[in-house]
């Protein structure tokens, strides 16, 4: 069974009487341990697939099975519930909390946890560990760099243990050495055996996965596996 | 999600907008301040007014002419004149067999004149007292002597002085022995009183007194008693006093049984009650006065949220994209409130008893014995209206916020 399975989302905006078609038609599925890019120029749709997909939007029709559970019939607080257990977001522009230290960042996911049992400070820690943040856990995320905030964000994606990571144009606020590191740590992420599925509109980018959906104007219009992956290392190969 | 957990949430997001935070807590701190000042001044004031009747005796019982009603004021009270009290009436009470417990009481009639002395004039209050006022009054003679009953029964011409009417017609002194003119009759000053201190409706000390009888026929030519004190021996014994004296006068004014009265007998306590009618309800006025900076306060605080949801559409957006459920929004949003109202409701408790403390310092400089009085129950309203104030108010903007789909938060710019 896919991990995730959409088959003919659509999703159409209303904004002021005007109404504009973003999705049609979309079907694929992703397999558990994959790293998709989702491609494509702005305005493709991309970044709304993304949000469907995350569980931060809703689709208007078809039909949208996480790992074999049907997306479209569940409650918002279900969906917040698997927003928080099984998926991690990584945002273009990091939304870390203003005036709130790195810690207190990445903590957030799971002062929401509904089940706090196996939660403590050590999955902080972990967290930090494993984007290599460790050294900046009591600064302010005012204080960090780029490349730190976005290394932050990734921990408080991490904290929980999700099944899937999202990441929404994770390396476009980044110069490309930030940005290398940041592909580094999802490919990291995938050999572990999690599920990355990133967002972007550059190439170079997108190279960094396993395979390629193309969108262009709310369709899938390519879908095949990266035949050259860049892996990512640090001062060897540049993003752009 | 811990019990702690949202109170952690919400503290760190009041710490990440310190300005926004304090500023809110300076209106809550304000209304609640003024809420105890208003309500603790009413306290002390009330107690000042109260501690001033009461230096005029508990164990004195007034017998105004004209019925009243059980808590309202006679007649009499409000300038009507009214002539059912007479001089008889005053000698029958002063019989031991009719009051028991009556140990003094005298008549008052009183009136204004111009007197004369050593060719200077002057306009004067004066007023007609039997010899029993200077018990029933606390009066002490510092010169001289008060007159007698004789003198009061053969209508004598002499006058006692209070102190600082004394120096005022003989400011060279002497007064003892002079004669005063009042009215063109001439008058003997036999007596000087010592200063009493002004209460809080006369001044005793500018007073001329005169034999009681001589200021009715003499002077204002009238028969009846403007009203009458009588001092009772024990304070526990007014009531069954009050009824003697109700009886008597009855009796006296041939009142049939179920006719009202024509006369009100009253005692201090019942003034004192009366007057603490009327403080409460000038102390409930200010406080509702003061209630609406309070209400002011808890418009900051819904504002000062409204704002704070607006700011904040980004990370409203940013919590529920990592599993905040729109209640835990909501009691976020709520808590930061309630706890901006009660941090500003402890501060105003706190701030407003320092400024009631710092009146009941400075106020008895200006010669009023001001008592620092808090109500306990000034500060519970204090302390839950500005915590319901908060909740309140708190509540729309937290709807609001959790109400804000996290898509659209994420894309807010």
């Amino acid at each position: 069974m896919p991990l995730i399975s959409v088959k003919d989302l659509c999703k159409t905006y209303e904004n002021e009487g005007v109404r504009t078609s973003v999705l049609h038609d979309v079907s694929f599925s992703v397999e558990k341990g994959e790293f998709v890019a989702i491609m494509g120029p702005s305005g493709s749709g991309k970044s709304t697939l993304m949000h469907i997909l995350g569980l931060l939007e809703r689709s208007d029709c078809g039909t949208y099975l996480l790992d074999g559970r049907n997306a479209t019939e569940l409650s918002d607080d279900e969906l917040a519930g698997l927003r928080n257990r099984r998926i991690g977001f990584v945002f273009q522009a990091f939304n870390l909390l203003p005036k709130t230290t790195v810690e207190e960042n990445v903590e957030l996911p799971l002062l929401y946890d509904e089940d706090p049992t196996e939660r403590n400070g050590k999955r902080v820690a972990a967290a930090l560990e494993a984007v290599g943040m460790t050294h900046r856990a009591k600064y302010f995320s005012g204080q960090l760099s780029g490349g730190e905030k976005q290394r932050v964000a990734i921990a408080r994606a991490l904290v929980n243990d999700p099944d899937i990571v999202f990441a929404d144009e994770p390396t476009g606020n980044l110069d490309s050495k930030s940005g290398l590191q940041v592909m580094k740590i999802l490919q990291q992420l995938n050999d572990a055996g999690r599920t990355v599925i990133l967002v972007t509109h550059e190439t170079l980018t997108a190279e960094h996965a396993k395979r390629i959906l193309r969108v262009a104007d709310g369709r899938i219009v390519g879908d095949e596996p990266v035949t050259n992956r860049r892996i990512a290392r640090d001062g060897e190969v540049t993003l752009k | 999600m811990k019990f702690s957990d949202p109170i952690k949430i919400a503290l760190r997001s009041l710490r990440a907008a310190k300005l926004r935070f304090f500023l809110t807590v300076l209106g809550v701190v304000i209304g609640v301040a003024a809420v105890i000042l208003v309500m603790s001044i009413g306290a002390s004031a009330q107690a000042l007014i109260l501690s001033q009747v009461e230096k005029v005796g508990s164990n004195l019982v007034g017998i105004l002419p004209g019925a009243s009603e059980e808590n309202g004021p006679p007649a009499s009270a409000m300038g009507i004149v009214t002539t059912t009290l007479k001089n008889g009436d005053l000698k029958a009470l002063r019989q031991k067999a009719n009051v028991p417990d009556l140990v003094a009481a005298s008549g008052y009639v009183s009136g204004s004149a111009v007197v004369e002395s050593s060719g200077e004039s002057f306009v004067t209050s004066y007023q007609g007292v039997s010899p029993d006022a200077v018990s029933i009054e606390n009066m002490e003679v510092s010169e001289g002597r008060f007159f007698f009953l004789e003198e009061e029964e053969d209508l004598s011409r002499v006058a006692v002085l209070g102190s600082t009417r004394a120096d005022e017609l003989f400011p060279n002194g002497g007064a003892l022995g002079s004669t005063l003119v009042i009215k063109d009759i001439p008058f003997r000053v036999v007596g000087v009183l010592a200063a009493r201190g002004s209460s809080t409706f006369s001044n005793p000390d500018n007073l001329v007194y005169v034999p009681l009888a001589t200021a009715q026929k003499t002077l204002l030519g009238i028969d009846y008693l403007n009203f009458a004190r009588a001092k009772i021996d024990d304070t526990s014994h007014i009531d069954r006093a009050m009824e003697d004296i109700a009886t008597l006068l009855r009796d006296r004014h041939d009142l049939e049984d179920g006719e009202e009265s024509d006369f009100s007998v009253r005692s201090t306590a019942q003034a004192l009650e009366v007057l603490g009618n009327v403080t409460n309800v000038l102390t409930y006025f200010l406080t509702a006065i003061a209630s609406i900076s309070l209400l002011v306060g808890g418009i900051g605080i819904m504002n000062s949220m409204l704002i704070a949801v607006n700011q904040r559409i980004r990370e409203v957006g940013l919590r529920k994209a990592v599993g905040a459920r729109p209640r835990h929004i909501m009691t976020q949003f709520l808590i930061e409130s309630a706890f901006i109202a009660g941090l500003g409701g402890a501060a105003g408790v706190a701030f407003g008893i320092l400024v009631a403390y710092l009146a009941s310092v400075i106020i008895p400089r200006l010669g009023y014995e001001w008592e620092f009085i808090v109500p306990v129950s000034s500060v519970l309203i204090g302390l839950a209206v500005s915590l319901s104030v908060g909740f309140v108010f708190g509540l729309f903007p937290a709807w609001r916020a959790s109400r804000i789909p996290p898509i659209e938060a994420l894309r807010y710019e």
